[in-house]
């Protein structure tokens, strides 16, 4: 009787194959390779017409600013936006695939894409890493249903909260939303709350810096406000430009655009695809 | 910190025996401190619960007290290191009125008594597990002060130990002036307290604050903040999403 030995395939969530090895490798003293995180204040908040989504915009690899002014607030739906902290790379991933899916989903239903889809799908997904993809989020949006605020941890559990705060700089911006935070607030009022606790997190927490990004979702209508507020701009920038030391005579001065118009006549037949 | 692992028995014993000696986690904590300087001297607020690990034992612990006649000190962390600290502090201030100089420490010196004091234990490895803050006023000068259980330590117009200085330091930064009024102060600290009943799992509502100025200290009999519970959001949670949470 041959032995004949069939490799089923994965069938998806977090395979323990590797971990024997892995551990016994941490023992033997390897240092795993290090991530990319963001560091960050990301927060949302309910008001009267719908949700309002801010971060700050700076990227940290261990002590240092990697990236002065990136994009924490992730597109997903026309109607759905996210902001990620953590992993800069799980966020990225995580929700550009999540939403593709919603996209393929609306072709398929024909309909807008509702929060809890979105919600359903990155929960999914998480918690089938058991954690190691890590990615907490702030997901808001308004849909058939309503407006709509939830967070997303690592490990997969949610919550649905009318405001709420992740990342390093959480606890600053949750103590300015706790202690200012109200129902039906206006959008302008809105917009004030969550720059103030953006700018807590910016000032207080070390992970957190540069610039403030919001996002405002309503009915039928969002605005993505980049850098609405710049807190941290430059201290010291001549006014002059660029210029020469006194001793320096400029004899020519010649300037060179860097980007050439090139006329491109097609030759011959088309080229074969 | 390295431990040297025991290679036969009567290694064991002894290394109990010397770990014994010496404080190596905390049991009962008190949370966090929040002080400001105000227009006429220091407020302190502290809440008076005693956590057993996780459990809520002691809930009439006084975190704040009186030290000589210019002086308040307010602790968190081990609260039966607390109370040799105030014992220490009460042999210091009885050898100096026994001087009877008509001169009295003031808090600049209590704070540089601690600091000694915390620093040299954190070098013997056996720490007293405190955080503590010194407020006082002395001659018109207001003093506020910080020591922590390795010996750092600093003075600042607004302190907060622990929790606190997650939570309350970015509202008091935002909003401290040095012209504040008793009221304003009071609704300041009440502020801060209030958003670490609502995050700090340790903290209970049951609090008290103490005043020092020129004239004397005063502490204020425990008290309640009232809190909100009634967003709409809270009472339905899963409104649009049937089957969520």
């Amino acid at each position: 009787m041959t032995q004949s030995s069939v490799d089923v395939p994965a069938k998806g969530g977090f395979s323990f194959d590797l971990c024997k090895r892995n551990n016994m490798l941490i023992e033997k003293g390897l240092k795993a390779p290090s991530f990319l995180k963001t560091g960050t204040t990301i927060v949302g908040l309910i008001f009267k017409d719908g949700v309002i989504l801010g971060a700050d915009t700076r990227a940290t690899e261990g002590p240092i600013v990697a990236d002065k002014n990136c994009e924490k607030i992730h597109y997903m739906a026309p109607n759905i936006y996210c902001c990620g902290a953590g992993t800069a790379a799980d966020t990225e991933a995580v929700t550009d695939m999540v939403s593709s899916q919603l996209r393929l989903h609306r072709y398929q239903t024909g309909r807008d894409s509702r929060v809890i889809t979105a919600l359903t799908l990155l929960k999914k997904h998480l918690f089938s890493y058991q954690g190691h993809v890590s990615a907490a989020l702030v997901l808001g949006g308004v849909d058939i249903t309503g407006p709509h605020l939830h967070t997303i941890y690592p490990h997969g559990s949610t919550d649905t909260l009318p405001f709420a705060t992740m990342g390093s700089g959480s606890l600053a911006a949750m103590s300015v939303f706790e202690a200012k935070y109200k129902e039906g607030l206006t959008r302008d009022e809105g917009i004030k709350l969550v720059a103030e606790a953006i700018c807590s997190g910016i000032f207080n927490d070390l992970g957190s810096g540069s610039n403030v990004d919001i996002c405002v979702i309503t009915k039928g209508n969002k605005e993505y406000l980049r850098n609405y507020m710049e807190p941290n701009p430059r201290t010291y920038v001549s006014s002059k430009g660029y210029s020469f030391t006194k001793k320096t005579e400029i004899l020519r001065t010649k300037i060179t655009p860097l980007m050439e118009r090139v006329e491109i006549t097609e030759v011959g037949e088309a080229m074969e695809e | 910190m390295t431990f040297t692992i025991p290679i036969d028995n009567g290694d064991a014993v002894k290394n109990a025996e010397a770990d014994s000696q010496r404080t190596l986690y905390p049991y009962v904590t008190g949370t966090s401190i929040v002080a400001i300087k105000y227009k006429d001297g220091v407020l302190m607020a502290s809440d008076m619960g005693g956590s057993y690990g996780s459990t809520l034992r002691y809930k009439n612990i006084e975190r704040v007290k009186a030290i000589g006649k210019h002086s308040l000190l307010g602790a968190s962390g081990e609260i039966s290191d607390f109370q040799e600290i105030l014992r220490y502090l009460d042999e210091l201030v009885l050898n100096d009125n026994m001087w009877d100089d008509g001169n009295s420490f003031g808090p600049k010196e209590v704070h540089n008594y601690l600091t000694r004091v915390m620093y040299n234990r954190r070098n013997k490895f056996n720490p007293l597990w405190n955080t503590l803050v010194l407020g006082g006023v002395k001659n018109g000068e207001s003093y506020l002060g910080m020591v922590s259980m390795i010996g750092v330590s600093f003075e600042d117009n607004h302190v907060a130990t622990g929790f606190g200085n997650h939570l309350a330091r970015p509202i008091l930064r935002d909003e401290w002036r040095a012209d504040l009024s008793f009221e304003e102060g009071v609704k300041l600290l009440e502020k801060c307290m209030r958003v670490l009943l609502y995050r700090d799992r340790s903290a209970i509502n049951k609090l008290q604050i103490a005043k020092i100025t020129e004239e004397g200290v005063t502490v204020s009999q425990p008290y309640s903040l009232k809190t909100f519970w009634e967003f709409q959001a809270f009472h339905n949670p899963t409104a649009g999403a049937q089957g969520s949470w």
